[in-house]
């Protein structure tokens, strides 16, 4: 059997590692987006276990609309990040240093 | 099928302790990757795991989802993305480990407090793989979610599409390039045209040739 604490647990790892992957790849935009990407993951992992927990399928249908949500955010993310690749040639976060006083 | 007997709830036991280490490994590979097209590949890898998690946990509808939708258009685009531009992987990975101890200390935290609240409130005994009541051998899950999603859900439901919409249109709006010069065709000036702009009709007066 697979019990909630052994969910739970596997979540916050996964959320600690994307975490960790924010501040190991703080210059690559991709890789930030990416990170993002397995947040919301162990998030969705959290839902679905309370979801089958409590019984109820209003876990779940979040989890459904975090994926639309989240594909959404990444198709803009890299539109943005395909159109400063043009403009920069480079998608180092460093670069984005236009609002700098 | 529902995991009746013993041996099915230790077999169960099992796969989730498999899939999870594969899972872990994956997350690992994603954020360690030298090439951005590995961390892709390593993050395809994590998400089928995390699918066949869900598929253990009887969410079939979502781990399905996650599957064709996640692996089969959002990575594929993450995958397009970072092969389409000519990133210079060694300036970006400069200063790698200037703030890794940093995350790796923050990492270790996350970990340690909410494992410390999971097992200290005894929320240890609950299976979540057979589920809160006991679902009739033929239960559908995605028609379970299908009856919520069209009816209590419905305008949460019509909101997304209206946000999906929006990421469509904004993502084509911003890499749309008009180039100047190129030597497109106007097809509607080329339809709208008329004879009088293409051609004129002069009166020769005839000649003799002599």
């Amino acid at each position: 059997m697979i019990t909630l604490a052994d969910l739970l647990t596997l979540s916050a790892i996964l959320f600690a590692l994307a975490v960790a992957g924010i501040f190991l790849n703080r210059k690559n935009v991709i890789l930030l987006l990416m990170c993002v990407e397995l947040l919301l993951l162990a998030a969705n992992f959290n839902f679905i276990a309370f979801s089958r927990m409590f019984g109820d399928l209003t876990g779940q249908v979040f989890v459904f609309f975090v994926l639309t949500v989240a594909a959404a955010e990444s198709a803009i993310g890299l539109a943005i990040l395909v159109v400063l690749f043009r403009e920069r040639r480079s998608i180092s976060v460093e670069d984005l240093n236009t609002l700098k006083g | 099928m529902r995991p009746t007997g013993e041996v099915e709830a230790v077999l169960v036991e099992i796969l989730f302790f498999v899939f999870a280490t594969l899972l872990v490994a994956g997350a690992l590979g994603v954020i360690t990757a030298r090439n951005p097209v590995y961390s892709v590949l390593f993050l395809v890898f994590s998400f089928i795991n995390s699918a066949a998690i869900w598929l253990l946990i009887e969410a079939e509808f979502l781990a399905l989802v996650l599957v064709l939708v996640y692996v089969g258009a959002v990575m594929v685009l993450f995958l397009f993305v970072v092969m389409m531009l000519d990133i210079n992987v060694a300036e970006l990975k400069q200063g790698f480990t200037r703030f890794a101890w940093l995350g790796w200390i923050t990492a270790l935290a996350v970990i340690g407090e909410i494992t410390a609240v999971i097992w200290g409130h005894g929320l240890g005994g609950i299976d979540v793989s057979r589920g809160f009541v006991s679902e009739p051998a033929n239960y559908s899950n995605t028609m379970a979610i299908g009856q919520v999603l069209y009816t209590k859900y419905l305008y949460p439901f019509e909101l997304a599409s209206v946000v999906l919409v929006v990421a469509i249109v904004a993502a084509i709006a911003l890499t749309l390039r008009r180039r100047p010069g190129l030597k497109v065709q106007d097809v509607s000036r080329q339809v709208a045209v008329r004879a009088e702009d293409r051609l004129r009709v002069v009166k020769v007066s005839a000649e003799k040739h002599s």
